[in-house]
């Protein structure tokens, strides 16, 4: 049977991307002169040669059915030849050279309850992890969180009143498959229980020095049960909950309903322009989760934005505006209290500790 | 009409004005019954406050030791549906462009072999086909590459890399980004199928500083686009900017981290030896000032999250480098760099906490790279130097013979 078996294709690789690419596109390839944000959500792009391309962008879910997938590919064959993409925010844009069809598509686009908006200063989609939808491991949800955030913030997608650009993130447990680290607000799920060790199945299922070793603080021992089973202990006070001894060992999880929740992150940012990337810092070390819609989590950032934005100077990311404050004035400002989880003790903590006389009064 | 579990607290979210992933999972739901037990448990979570998925198993294609990650959940009598419940990761054409025809091929597919749910697109940049089972895996794949597609990264291997839309939509594109995307996907598809290395490897591919993909905070090898000769500028552009009511002193001026511009209320004048590069003055102003022409690329290396000694931003190896013209080059210098990390990194560990173990300094001799002064925010502070020579008594007058 194996022997007739067509001959198995693999290390192909990704199709090209210039199957993709619409003519206006393929003409123009590198020799764009400029932009300009027409609307929220529509943008132009004007070639040397004088061609024009309209970009339509759209709110996406992220999680998507393949019927979303053939409404988009209906709406890129009504309204631009079958040519569209994604951004690495997870929007949807679709590729136009006719003017006189981007408000139909748009229309169309609102009937189908996906916005447009995300460009300028503006917050663009949330990126996201996987959460109670498809994780192991994660401490929150996470589609819910983003949901329940953008459906509050939601103006501030489909408008560009802002000072600058917001972008937020969302991961659902230190392991950050979306690094979030670097994002205007971060949402981070986050464990407060040291594992549970089931030594009942830990020998079996897991290499013990490489549980040991996995420990960031050498918090796991090597131990022997009074049945006489190999396993492992854990110091209780070293731990941390960054639950890397589970992601090599599904006999040490750290879910647990009553101490899993999310904490909140500010001020990171990527990008180059004006100041160098930064990693965000904390800003609220734990708040419950409380689902379906989070409630203390969407006021936390909701508050956090507007204070933002009605201090902020133009183009000042909410990072360069605490910068600028200094972090006492934003815990004045936004009314959040300063507890002992925001003085870092991990490595390299002594670089956080204000070592200037310089404050604000 | 489908017969759907009773969620009323996803059902909450099926309501307001952004698009709903509940209500996605629910139309999905109508064919297949995977997606019902999805809400049915997904419901359960959002009550109980707890995951019910259970650690990942080994499955996968034949040949390949990526792209397929193993899920099934802990409630598998009850929601016996999802008792598998695999991902595909599948390796998204470069910059995220599609046509019409691409995405009803992949949706299609999806189908026939899986839940019909799908992310587009995952973290690192693939198209993920979520929910399926073990004995699917192999019929997905044969459909998926009889489509020209292919299976993307997991696991310690290369994982797949991505680009911003760079030369195809975006002036500023200092190199063809979605062209070294390809090219090196293409190059390392054995690394990218067949985990060989310590721990994950990353390639993100940007064409400006803006970083649009992350690059400085999510890869391992960052490569962001910038230019060296100088900032183009339309002055009759920049007056129109500030005729219509840009504040060119406090808006442009007072944010160039250089401090290297001047503005008399009409020429703007800049000190290009003094430019960063950092493009705030270009995204404010992008009809009045563009890149120059001498284009290329920084190359930085090392970011990662937290997990497991601490998160890092990439740091400079090459300053600049014109890669669309020296991408053997480029090529040459990574695989010299992660030949030594896969010798002699630890198991989980990436290039960027190997680098923190053994040195920078190490590293890069290591690899045959120049030592600059651009690899540093500034020389050390600390004196506990580790001198690597000393000499004896005498060894002065042997080099004098
Ligand atoms: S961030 Fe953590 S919990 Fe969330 S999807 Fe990634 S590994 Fe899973
Ligand atoms: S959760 Fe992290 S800190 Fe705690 S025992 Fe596991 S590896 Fe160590
Ligand atoms: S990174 Fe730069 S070149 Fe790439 S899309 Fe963003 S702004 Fe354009
Ligand atoms: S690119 Fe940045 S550093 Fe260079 S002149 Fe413009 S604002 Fe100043």
């Amino acid at each position: 049977m194996a022997d007739d078996k067509p001959k198995r294709v693999t290390d192909i690789g990704p199709p090209h991307y210039e199957k993709f690419l619409p003519p206006v596109i393929k003409d123009n390839y590198g020799k764009w002169k400029y932009h300009e944000i027409l609307k929220p959500g529509v943008m132009v792009h004007y070639g040397h040669s004088g061609d024009k391309l309209f970009t339509v962008r759209a709110a996406s879910p992220r999680l998507m059915s393949i019927d979303k997938m053939r409404d988009f590919a209906d709406l890129a064959d009504k309204y631009c030849d079958g040519y569209l993409r994604f951004t690495s925010r997870n929007n949807v844009e679709f590729l136009l050279t006719d003017e006189s069809k981007i408000d139909p598509l748009i229309e169309d686009l609102k009937a189908l309850n996906h916005p447009v908006g995300g460009l300028g200063n503006s917050i663009s989609n949330i990126v996201h992890t996987q959460g109670w939808v498809h994780c192991h491991s994660a401490a929150t949800d996470a589609s819910g969180i983003v949901k329940a955030v953008m459906d509050e913030m939601y103006e501030y997608f489909s408008e560009m009143k802002l000072p600058a650009k917001i972008r937020i993130a969302l991961a659902c447990c230190l392991n950050m498959c979306g690094a979030v680290h670097c994002s205007d607000i971060a949402i981070l799920g986050i464990h407060r229980r040291p594992p549970r060790i089931d030594h009942n199945t830990l020998e079996r299922l897991c290499e013990i020095p490489l549980v040991t070793s996995s420990c960031p603080t050498a918090a796991i021992r090597p131990t022997t049960t009074p049945e006489g089973k190999k396993s492992v202990e854990v110091i209780e006070e070293q731990c941390m909950f960054c639950a890397n001894c589970y992601t090599v060992c599904p006999s040490m999880p750290l879910n647990d309903p009553l101490n899993d929740g999310v904490s909140i992150w500010v001020g990171g940012k990527v990008s180059n322009a004006r100041t160098a990337p930064m990693f965000s810092k904390l800003a609220i070390p734990f708040i419950p989760n409380n689902p379906p819609r989070w409630p203390e989590v969407t006021d936390a950032i909701k508050n956090i934005v507007e204070v933002w934005a009605a201090n902020a100077r133009k183009y000042e990311r909410i990072g360069e505006w605490i910068n600028r404050i200094t972090y006492p004035k934003f815990f004045e400002m936004t009314g959040i209290e300063f507890q002992k989880e925001h003085i870092d003790d991990f490595k390299f903590a002594g670089l956080t500790y204000h070592r200037t006389a310089q404050l604000v009064r | 009409m489908a017969n759907l579990p009773n969620t009323p607290k996803l059902d909450e979210l099926t309501k307001g004005p952004w698009p709903s992933f509940v209500s996605e999972i629910k139309r999905a739901a109508e064919r297949s019954d995977m997606c019902k037990d999805l809400l049915g448990l997904l419901e359960r979570s959002y009550n109980e406050k707890i995951g019910h998925w259970k650690h990942g198993g080994i499955v996968g294609v034949m040949g390949y030791g990526g792209g397929v990650i193993g899920r099934y959940t802990d409630l598998p009598e009850e929601f016996p549906n999802i008792s598998h419940f695999h991902t595909l990761r599948i390796n998204q054409p470069a910059g995220w462009f599609y046509t019409s025809e691409a995405l009803r091929t992949l949706a299609d597919i999806w189908e026939k072999h899986g839940s019909g749910l799908t992310n587009m697109h995952g973290s690192t940049g693939d198209i993920i086909f979520l929910g399926t089972r073990t004995e699917e895996l192999e019929p997905t794949f044969a459909d998926l590459t009889a489509a020209g597609f292919d299976l993307g990264g997991s696991g310690s291997d290369m994982r797949t890399p991505s680009a911003c839309c760079g030369k195809a939509r975006c002036e500023w594109a200092c190199y063809d980004t979605m062209k070294a995307c390809y090219d090196t996907t293409m190059r390392y598809q054995d690394e990218l199928h067949r985990p060989m290395f310590p721990y994950k490897w990353k390639f993100k591919f940007a064409g400006c500083p803006n970083d649009c993909v992350a690059s400085i905070a999510r890869a391992d090898i960052s490569v962001i686009g910038t230019w060296r000769d100088d900032i183009k500028i339309d002055q009759a552009e920049v007056k129109n900017y500030a005729d219509a009511g840009l504040d060119i002193f406090d808006d442009v001026v007072l944010n160039c981290p250089g401090k290297c511009m001047k503005w008399d209320g009409n020429t703007l004048e800049i000190d290009n030896d003094y430019c960063r590069h950092c493009m705030h003055c270009i995204n404010v102003m992008p009809k009045a000032l563009a890149p120059g022409d001498k284009r290329g690329a920084t190359v930085l290396i090392g970011a990662k999250a937290p997990i497991i000694e601490g998160a890092l931003l990439s740091s400079v190896v090459i300053p600049f480098i014109d890669i669309d013209e020296e991408y053997e080059e480029f090529c040459d210098i990574i695989e010299r760099m992660q030949d030594i990390w896969s010798e002699e990194g630890k198991n989980r560990e990436r290039v960027g906490e190997f680098i923190q173990r053994v040195g920078m300094g190490n590293f890069f001799e290591a690899a045959e790279i120049d030592l600059i002064p651009e690899m540093v925010t500034h020389p050390r502070e600390n004196p506990y130097i580790f001198f690597e020579d000393y000499y004896e008594e005498g060894d002065e007058e042997e080099e004098e013979e």
